[in-house]
């Protein structure tokens, strides 16, 4: 314990106070490019009416039951952790990383997709048919989805690194604060994909 | 016990610590020579306007020196300023802590800020932006300088902004001294806590439009860029949502400085606590919804043009229940007039009437002839400069014996603070006649009937550039040869003082006695 | 008053109908702002003298009233609202031009400015108006944002690339005045100045009959910049969707089009002026016209500036003959030379 706080708790409970201010900031991020697709929708109804339609509706689907999972399993790492079972909080981490590497993955395949087909992002956009202002659908899913699976990618990280300090029994069930933190910080990264989602894919 | 600065010796206790004490005399050092680099832009800048034609340095050369000049004040120097050095250290003390939430991010928080103002500084010897600390695009998206590396800079600068705001808003929530209520703080607490709440949720969005623009620059996304479709206004509007707050990051700091200032050299209470508490919250919620005034001309629709003309005007009325706090404070007081009382009389007066200049480019149809002319230019520094930054050597002087065990020179502080307000007045006065005149911003060269005032303004600018190094000078100078400081040179009942000058490394010796409220000046 | 106030104030001659009343609120502002100072300044030196250090003895504990707060809050926003009002009501004039305004068509490129006539003449860096009559100025930029900006006539405007903004003035006396580029532009922006010659109505008149039609004169018979429209058109292949007789084609018949307002497929309607013009220039699926294919290709970037200001001079042109009901339908592509 730090010797400006007066008890464990308190100290854990700052943590998580730092954490959520962290995400808010981390939001506002994503916000400021959301609010920037939401303008030029506005502008270029039909030409993102266009872009959508090339959009790979079902890898994004897919992709959504993965990141919703890797949700599922990382809670269920907590939770088991907060039970006490070291060994399956480090297996639901494990899973939990593999899941996250599948949406990344998958996020290649669809990148390689696009940009095969010429949807290329800013002035190296070929595909000409589709109508004026369509390649700025492209240059946001661009920087939105690239935007986010960097966010997966840290995120993949900070779990292999709770996976290590889990397996050499850094948690236990009265402490594990930082264990709660980066499962907050995934459920960000979750929680951001579901506004991608139906904002890229599903409005038409 | 020993107090913080003789606590541990070597270099490395100090590039090491976690104390939030020594970590503000790191960001002390560091923001010191922001200004003494920025203030040297300007310094170049005003001489090269000696003449009207073109003169010592050529058209790119000055426009990369205003662009530096910009980018180094406003987000190596007052972005940082107040917050991460009196912040720093007199917010954990004022609020009966030892330290702050997380010692550790504060030391990443200027490591990062160091990574960051290195990283200007080589963009700036590497070729540097000649766009303005704006970075408007189209023009920066196609300019013939490096416009990438120094909006990385920025972006680094934004990231230590953030865990700094981050790391005082959880301190404030979480670690006061047990009993403390949030109407029991000192208001300077509240003003560095609102402003964090602006630092933590704007700085994200101007990180995201400064890297929008190096994408831009450097890889052609081009999503500014008209021949795709895209908008140049919209980015006007992501960068302003930012840097409209922003101004009140660089403001809201001072008027909690200039607040502890006033209760204290009139020794007594704050004529209202609330309003000055709110008004903070005030300004930095209202604050986010008047960024649209900084457009007026550019072709926004007049819908948008009324809804951000009367928010910006709401936005000013918490800035003016301030002022008449404080003067209301000196009523019936017991008024002191050193030198940190004489900084707050040079902050108030050039205060209002930065304050009330910012009404009249509020003023839609006003800002139609002022804008983009030196009067924005005027205004801008009467906030930044004259009230902002004399707020920091109000600051200064205020605190010095509290931060080093020593007394400042009295007299040497009261001609700095003189020679502070001639010299500002001397410099940004010509500059609002000149914007009345029709002189626009970021010109080289400028027709002859500008010329006397633009002397004036540059031999005001020598006189201040002046003062600032004899303040620095002696200021340097009493840490090693000034008088020992009591705990309590001036007879404050705000926290701060009730530690030892300077305080222990763990700040209290018993716990903050809250007996005695931070500005209960009725009783003994 | 005015004068003093105006020489004080270091402000250029008021030479447009609207930089009076905008100097007087100018005026109202600052003594505002120098009687804020003074109140400020008064109450401060008072209080430091009546109440100056004598010893470290408790003072009284005061606070603030209610209604004192209230009044100063309430007076000052009252005030400033005030402001809000009045300057808003003088923004929508500055932003609003008169149906009557004579119309130029300017383009601002790093670092000049090039004025094209109606009628013809072209000019650059120097602009040539009319005393008395209303001119206004719609702008487009070839690179990046500039600013036009004359402060004699108090007047300012922002020239964006990719778009079309408007701007009004009427000169009240004969001169020359300043014309600046106020938005940071590059690395000759503060060279980028030119001048607005305002002469009066029969020098006008004169100056506008010797201006001598250059390059904007059209090949297939008449001057001005509508003639040279018509040949722009036909280079770009507008004529192969667009007609100019009120005859039905793939697009709108340009006929009549201007001044009116035309029903949206997305419903709601959209006046036709030039700001819609230019737009379904550049993009020309923003508002499709009811009854019509979203078929136009975009010619961002492949028109010039000044080109886009001939066709819609062109299109201007056709505004005063009414087209009928059914020739607004549209039918099979007709080819028009």
């Amino acid at each position: 314990m730090s010797s400006q706080y007066d008890s464990i708790a308190r100290q854990h409970a700052t943590a998580r106070v730092g954490m959520w201010l962290f995400l808010s900031s981390e939001s506002l991020l994503f916000a400021g490019l959301i609010a920037l697709f939401t303008a030029y929708r506005l502008s270029y109804p039909t030409a993102f009416h266009a872009a959508a339609e090339h959009a790979n509706v079902v890898l994004g689907t897919i992709n959504t039951y993965v990141l919703l999972t890797s949700s599922l399993t990382v809670a269920l790492a907590l939770a088991s952790t907060e039970r006490g079972r070291r060994r399956a909080t480090v297996v639901w981490l494990l899973v939990s990383i593999a899941l996250g590497a599948t949406f990344d993955v998958l996020k290649i395949v669809e990148y390689a997709q696009h940009l095969h087909d010429g949807f290329a992002p800013g002035h190296y956009f070929t595909a000409t048919t589709l109508p004026h202002g369509a390649v700025l659908y492209f240059t946001l899913y661009y920087l939105l989805t690239g935007l986010h699976a960097l966010h997966v990618t840290a995120g993949i990280i900070v779990l292999a690194y709770l996976a290590v300090r889990a397996r050499h029994g850094a948690f236990t069930p009265e402490s594990h604060v930082v264990l709660e933190c980066g499962a907050l910080y995934w459920h960000l990264v979750d929680l951001v994909w579901i506004f991608l989602w139906p904002m890229l894919y599903l409005l038409r | 016990m020993t107090d913080y600065l003789r606590a541990k010796r070597g270099i490395r206790s100090w590039l090491g610590t976690l104390d939030h004490k020594r970590i503000a005399l790191m960001y002390f050092c560091a923001v010191t020579i922001a200004l003494i680099l920025g203030g040297a832009f300007a310094m170049l800048l005003r001489t090269k306007l000696l003449i009207s034609g073109p003169g010592i340095m050529e058209p790119l050369t000055y426009n990369r020196l205003f662009t530096w000049h910009g980018v180094t004040m406003v987000f190596m120097f007052l972005i940082p300023s107040i917050p991460a050095v009196f912040g720093n250290f007199m917010l954990p003390i004022m609020i009966g802590a030892k330290d702050l939430a997380f010692p550790r991010i504060n030391l990443a928080s200027f490591y990062v800020y160091c990574v960051g103002v290195a990283f200007t500084l080589w963009a700036m010897i590497h070729g540097g932006a000649d766009t303005g600390w704006t970075f408007y695009t189209p023009y920066s998206t196609t300019s013939p300088t490096d416009v990438a590396p120094i909006t990385i800079g920025v972006f680094i600068l934004g990231v230590s902004s953030i865990m700094t705001g981050l790391n005082f808003i959880a301190t404030t929530h979480m670690l006061r001294v047990r009993g403390m209520r949030w109407m029991d703080m000192p208001l300077f607490v509240w003003a560095i806590y609102a402003t964090s709440i602006i630092q933590v949720i704007a700085t994200p969005v101007l990180g995201l439009s400064v890297t929008l623009v190096a994408l831009d620059h450097s890889l052609g996304m081009g999503l500014f860029d008209p021949s795709l479709g895209g908008d140049p206004v919209l980015f006007q509007h992501l960068f302003w949502f930012y840097s409209h707050p922003a101004v009140y990051i660089m403001i809201l700091p001072a008027m909690g400085v200039i607040t502890e200032i006033a209760a204290t050299f009139s020794h007594k209470n704050i004529l209202s606590y609330k309003a000055v508490a709110f008004s903070s919250l005030g300004i930095a919620f209202v604050g986010f919804l008047t960024w649209g005034h900084h457009m007026f001309v550019a072709g926004i629709s007049q819908l948008d043009a009324a809804i951000f003309g009367i928010m910006s005007m709401f936005v000013a009325i918490f800035s003016a229940i301030k002022v008449f706090t404080w003067v209301g404070t000196l009523y019936k007081g017991s008024i002191w007039l050193s030198a940190p009382m004489l900084f707050f009389f040079v902050f108030i007066y050039l205060f209002v009437f930065g304050g009330m200049t910012g009404i009249a480019v509020a003023t839609t149809s006003l800002d139609v002839h002022w804008h983009d002319t030196y009067f924005v230019i005027a205004h801008f520094h009467f906030i930044m400069v004259g009230a902002s930054v004399s707020a920091f050597l109000a600051a200064a002087h205020y605190w010095f014996p509290k931060m080093f065990g020593r007394m400042y020179p009295e007299k040497l502080g009261v001609l700095s603070a003189v020679g502070v307000f001639a010299g500002f007045n001397l410099t940004f006065v010509p500059q609002f006649l000149l914007g009345n005149a029709g002189m626009p911003r970021r010109y080289y060269s400028y027709p002859d009937r500008y010329h006397v005032l633009n002397v004036c303004s540059t031999l005001g600018a020598y006189l201040l550039g002046g003062v600032m190094l004899f303040t620095l000078l002696y200021l340097i100078i009493s840490l090693f040869k000034g008088k020992p400081a009591p705990a309590n040179p001036w007879a404050s009942r705000c926290f701060e003082w009730r530690v030892p000058s300077p305080p222990p490394e763990e700040n209290f010796e018993q716990p903050l006695d809250l007996s005695l409220g931070c500005y209960e000046y009725d009783r003994e | 008053m005015n004068e003093a106030l105006r020489w004080l104030l270091d402000l250029p001659e008021q030479r447009s109908s609207i930089a009076r009343s905008i100097d007087y609120l100018h005026y109202s502002v600052i003594i505002a702002t120098f009687a804020g100072v003074f109140v400020v300044a008064l109450a401060t030196v008072i209080f430091v003298v009546k109440y100056r250090r004598r010893d470290d003895r408790p003072t009284p504990r005061i606070v603030a009233p209610r209604w004192l707060e209230a009044l100063v809050i309430g007076g000052l926003l009252s005030l400033f609202v005030m402001w809000w009002v009045i300057g808003f009501g003088q923004y929508r004039t500055i932003e609003t031009a008169p149906d009557d305004a004579m119309p130029v068509y300017v383009t601002a490129k790093q670092w000049m400015w090039k004025f094209a006539y109606p009628s013809g003449p072209t000019s650059t860096d120097v602009l040539t108006v009319p005393v008395g009559r209303p001119v206004k100025l719609i702008m487009s930029s070839r690179d990046v944002i500039h600013s036009f900006f004359v402060p004699a006539f108090r007047v300012k405007q922002d020239v964006v690339p990719g778009r079309a903004t408007t701007l009004w003035f009427t000169a009240t006396a004969p001169g020359t005045y300043d014309l600046e580029c106020s938005q940071y532009c590059g690395t000759r922006h503060s060279f980028m100045r030119g001048q607005v010659v305002a002469l009066s109505p029969d020098d006008f008149a004169r100056w506008l009959d010797a201006s001598e039609p250059d390059h904007f004169a059209g090949k297939g018979g008449g001057h001005g910049l509508a003639a040279r429209g018509r040949e722009v058109a036909a280079e770009h292949g507008c004529f192969r969707c667009h007609t100019i007789d009120g005859g039905p084609s793939i697009g709108p018949t340009w006929l009549g089009a201007f001044g009116r307002r035309r029903p949206l497929t997305s419903g709601g309607s959209v006046l036709v002026d030039e700001d819609y013009i230019t737009e379904s220039m550049m993009d020309p699926l923003a508002k499709i016209a009811a009854g019509f294919q979203p078929v136009m290709p975009t010619y961002q970037g492949a028109i010039q500036p000044a080109d886009t200001a001939a066709i819609v001079e062109l299109i201007r042109s056709l505004r005063d003959v009414p087209p009928s009901h059914e020739q607004l339908a549209p039918t099979k592509p007709v080819v028009m030379p």
